[in-house]
């Protein structure tokens, strides 16, 4: 056998290892990218080979939290793409606007950062009183953050101009405090949003969704994998509800690619058909 | 060419890495792909990250080969010319598809061509020919020597005939025993190897 597939091996018994001691089941991720993020672990804790994390990982939680940041990249930003914004604003404001009272879930919201961004935009067209919003993520840590609303105050010029791109009516200074280098969003943004832990591979539906947002989440996942979410999302989304991804994800190598029809395929905006 | 001998095992993927002077290079190599051509190729190009896909419209319009940036999940076929997304990490999966990431810069780049390549060598082996061209950095060289340890080909552009030699000297340090060509050398292998696999 070669050497690389006995490396296989070792990755599938510690991903083993971690799904019974933890109840964390990465086996499907996208694989190369998981290996890579082994291995930028592995250099962390001086180790050289994936079998040497089982022991830690096992008798460590404090490893396996590593490991779990390591593997729950959090990067993200206000108005990450802000096309997309726009183009929410133009093309799905004005059927949510339409109900009484409507759902939206970000699903793997990271830091928060992209529910706050689409609050303050629900607020200037005057839906925001009328929208429940859940912002979910399997990492505590970045929930707690969202949480609290507190951000640093490092990239705000680029934030404001990202809002302005998206749609944005005033200044994006009117919904937050400025604390010394941070920002605080205002408490009506903050109770507009429930932050919850919420793990994609193996927690069910919670609600009838009017818009499901899950960006720049499904590029870690395999297709197997990818397609489980999309069947729970399909679940958990209204007749003619929305569906977007991130701007480089698409439904179309996937089993909703017959169940949804696309509205922008450069911002990956779907609606459920009837 | 004397390097050819080696290649008695089947080649399933070209992957091409390659960072300044690379449009002019890729305008010159892509443009030369026959039709139907029989394997995938792959291609990370360094750019600025709000390039907006100009760069694979441009060669798409001039090339017989269908070029296009990759879609995550997107499954690899062959005959068509694959460029990763500005900002994106490109990598390979086992089921023949592509995935993407965000995952930090490599080499200051992303995306980087050791990522691909690493993930190309893992899965295709020594089926996986990894080509690197034109550059000012060393990113390519790590994954160049991992495809030549799975077995694979590498070849690497004559540094003299490079519009910038940095990275191509880098690839033929780590990589000694990899094939010297120039772009129109390198656009013959390839159709040559077309013809050698079809027969
Ligand atoms: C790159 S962030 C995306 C943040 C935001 N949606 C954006 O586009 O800017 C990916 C997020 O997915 C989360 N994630 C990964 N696997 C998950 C899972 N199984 N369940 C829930 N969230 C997950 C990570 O914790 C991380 O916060």
């Amino acid at each position: 056998m070669e050497l690389s597939e006995i490396a296989e091996i070792e990755i599938d018994v510690l991903l083993e290892a971690i799904r019974r001691r933890y109840d964390y089941d990465f086996s499907h991720y996208a694989r190369s990218s998981l290996k890579r993020r082994i291995n930028g672990l592995l250099v962390k804790e001086k180790l050289d080979m994936p079998y040497q994390l089982i022991p830690r990982i096992l008798y460590d939680e404090e490893v396996f939290n590593r490991f779990l940041s390591e593997l729950s990249v959090t990067v993200t930003e206000m108005y990450r793409d802000p096309e997309f914004f726009s183009n929410l604003i133009e093309s799905i404001f004005p059927v949510l606007d339409t109900y009484p009272y409507f759902k939206i879930w970000h699903a793997g919201c990271a830091t928060g950062e992209e529910a706050y961004s689409l609050a303050v935009l629900l607020k200037e067209a005057g839906l925001l009183n009328r929208a429940k919003i859940y912002a979910t993520d399997y990492n505590n840590k970045s929930i707690d953050i969202a949480n609290q609303g507190i951000y640093s105050a490092e990239n705000i010029e680029l934030s404001n101009k990202c809002y302005l791109k998206a749609g944005g009516k005033h200044s994006f200074s009117k919904y937050y405090t400025e604390h010394y280098d941070a920002i605080k969003f205002n408490d009506e943004l903050r109770n507009a949003i429930t932050f919850a832990y919420h793990n994609l591979v193996k927690d069910g539906v919670f609600g009838e969704m009017n818009l499901i947002i899950c960006r720049n989440v499904f590029i870690y996942f395999d297709k197997e994998l990818q397609n489980n979410v999309l069947r729970l999302f399909n679940e958990s989304t209204v007749s003619k509800g929305f569906l977007c991804l991130g701007s480089k994800e698409s439904l179309r190598f996937s089993i909703l690619k017959d169940k949804f029809n696309t509205l922008s395929e450069a911002n990956s905006i779907y609606r459920k058909k009837d | 060419m004397k390097f050819i001998e080696k290649s008695t095992v089947e080649i399933r993927c070209i992957v091409i890495g390659v960072s300044a002077g690379g449009f002019d290079a890729l305008d010159r190599l892509v443009t030369k792909l026959p039709l139907d051509f029989s394997f995938p190729v792959v291609i990370v190009q360094h750019r600025i990250a709000d390039n907006d896909g100009y760069l694979a419209q441009h060669l798409n319009l001039k090339s017989a080969s269908v070029v296009k940036e990759v879609i995550d999940k997107e499954p690899i076929c062959a005959g068509i010319v694959y460029i990763a997304p500005p900002d994106y990490h490109l990598l390979i999966e086992r089921g023949l598809y592509f995935s993407l990431s965000k995952d930090d810069k490599v080499n200051y780049s992303r995306p980087s061509i050791d990522v691909l390549f690493e993930s190309a060598a893992d899965i295709y082996r020594q089926a996986c020919l990894g080509i690197i061209l034109t550059g000012k950095n060393q990113d390519g060289s790590m994954g160049l020597a991992q495809i030549v340890a799975a077995g694979g080909t590498a070849i690497v552009q004559d540094p003299q005939s490079a519009i910038a030699s940095e990275m191509p000297r880098a690839a033929i340090k780590k990589v000694p025993t990899a094939a010297i060509l120039n772009l129109s050398e390198i656009a013959d292998y390839l159709t040559s190897l077309e013809k050698r696999q079809k027969s």
